[in-house]
């Protein structure tokens, strides 16, 4: 039978901020700038930042990429109907999706979110570790990028995580970010390499 | 998780390779070690869903949704067409974003100094969401060829930044369409990085006369194609199904 085949990927270029972050492109249009705020005052979970950078394969900043990220709540629920594991419900204050773009100066990006909760894995028995998944697009991605970012202070949940346990124990690390703090608040580091010395663990899912 | 929210695994023979010499933004930007494949779980099969609340009443009229002044000026085009998945299947209710250079070519970006002027009645963006049979469409300027930095006398052809949400995360693509005819294409250094004229072919958008509106406005067809979730072709009815 005659399958139709995926539309091919093409890279978001440089622009990439005038159609999903306008503002950053420098201009108001939108009444409602999408994955722009991620958590309300009644969102349940610990308040967190997710933050980092993104070299090339030079080591260079880039500074142009946009970076979307998708989580479970603070249960580890999704908002989402295919999500049918049992328990809670979702909370309805967090929707669990956000994207941001790298600062064109500093090359930074950002998420203010909240810690999510294990997830039940695909065999339906062990969980997976917390963790967030990312999808980075950028001049000269030619397929957006996937990925997971694990959370540090959870060793024991990693230690048990199908997909950290697929990857090489010398390249985990890439996906594990630190815990730390600014200010007061939590802050999680994770910087992203694309290519050579350190190259971030990327997932064909 | 049940076994029918599973995706068809991606095959990249449908896509540009990451590592692409012939567009060189894609040298230093490319994995070199081979991506690790992953069976879905549920961070996968899910994803963000959105609604006609989320976004507003002119949002699909790159014509009418950065008017200051007048309107743009330029060719007044529509695209339209349905987003599929792999079994023909219209996907309703998914965001579909896109973004474009004005009719001389120059983005409304800060980084952007291209030295064709900026329109100031177009913002070159706009939003959608299918409806229940996956039907889109957009009425806007066609957009003008630029040069980019790349080899010293490349220009792109005209083209429409497209960004598709399926309802799971690993559905999530980027792509761009071309015009029918556009006689740029066979030289364009980014649409070299898909060797194989099918996947060209793939996103190029057709003129489409029926779907123009008469002495107003031209339409091109452009249908989009996203993985499909595995059906279950052995009825082994899961609990709760
Ligand atoms: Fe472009």
């Amino acid at each position: 039978m005659d399958y139709l085949p995926e539309t091919p990927s093409q890279t978001a270029g440089p622009y990439v901020h005038i159609g999903l972050i306008p503002r950053q492109a420098g201009f108001e249009i939108f009444v409602n700038n999408l994955g722009e705020r991620m958590v309300t005052d009644a969102t349940r979970g610990e308040r967190i930042r997710i933050e980092g950078r993104i070299f090339d394969g030079a080591g260079s900043l880039v500074r142009d990429a946009l970076v979307e990220v998708w989580q479970a709540d603070a249960h580890g629920r999704h908002n989402h109907p295919a999500d049918v594991q049992e328990g809670a419900a979702h909370d309805p204050a967090f929707h669990g999706w956000g994207r941001a773009g790298t600062d064109f100066a500093t090359g930074i990006w950002a998420f203010d979110t909240i810690k999510p909760g294990a997830v039940e894995g695909r065999s339906g028995r062990g969980r997976m570790a917390p963790h967030v998944s990312l999808w980075i697009v950028a001049r000269g991605i030619n397929l957006g990028l996937s990925t997971r970012m694990y959370f540090g202070d959870e060793a024991a949940a990693n230690e048990a995580d199908p997909v950290l346990n697929l990857i090489d124990p010398a390249r985990r690390g890439t996906i594990i970010a630190a815990r730390g703090g600014r200010d007061g608040a939590v802050v999680y580091s994770f910087d992203i390499r694309l290519q050579g010395e350190g190259e971030t663990v990327f997932l064909d899912i | 998780m049940r076994p029918d929210a599973e995706f068809f695994p991606r095959d990249p023979a449908d896509h540009p390779p990451a590592y692409s010499p012939v567009y060189k933004s894609s040298v230093l930007r490319s994995p070199r070690f081979p991506l690790l494949s992953l069976q879905n779980s549920l961070s996968e099969v899910t994803g963000p869903v959105f609604g006609a609340t989320d976004i507003g009443p002119l949002d699909h009229d790159l014509i009418l949704n950065y008017v200051q002044s007048g309107e743009p000026i330029g060719e007044r085009v529509i695209i339209h067409g349905r987003l599929l998945d792999g079994e023909g299947r219209g996907l309703g209710g998914m965001l579909i974003e896109l973004w474009q250079a004005n009719a001389g070519g120059r983005y409304r970006h800060a980084l952007d100094t291209y030295l064709a002027p900026i329109d100031p009645n177009f913002g070159g963006c706009g939003r959608t969401i299918t409806d229940a049979e996956g039907n889109y469409s957009f009425r806007t300027i066609k957009p003008g060829p630029y040069p980019f930095r790349n080899r010293v006398n490349d220009w792109r052809p005209a083209h429409i930044h497209f960004s598709l949400f399926g309802s799971g995360f690993a559905q999530r693509l980027i792509t761009q369409m071309y015009f029918e005819g556009d006689p740029l294409i066979a030289h364009d250094a980014i649409i070299a990085t898909m060797p194989d004229p099918a996947l060209r072919d793939r996103l190029t958008a057709k003129l489409d006369l029926k779907a123009s509106v008469p002495l107003d406005t031209l339409a091109y067809r452009f249908d989009m194609v996203l993985r499909g979730r595995r059906q279950t072709r052995f009825e082994n009815k899961l609990q709760g199904s």
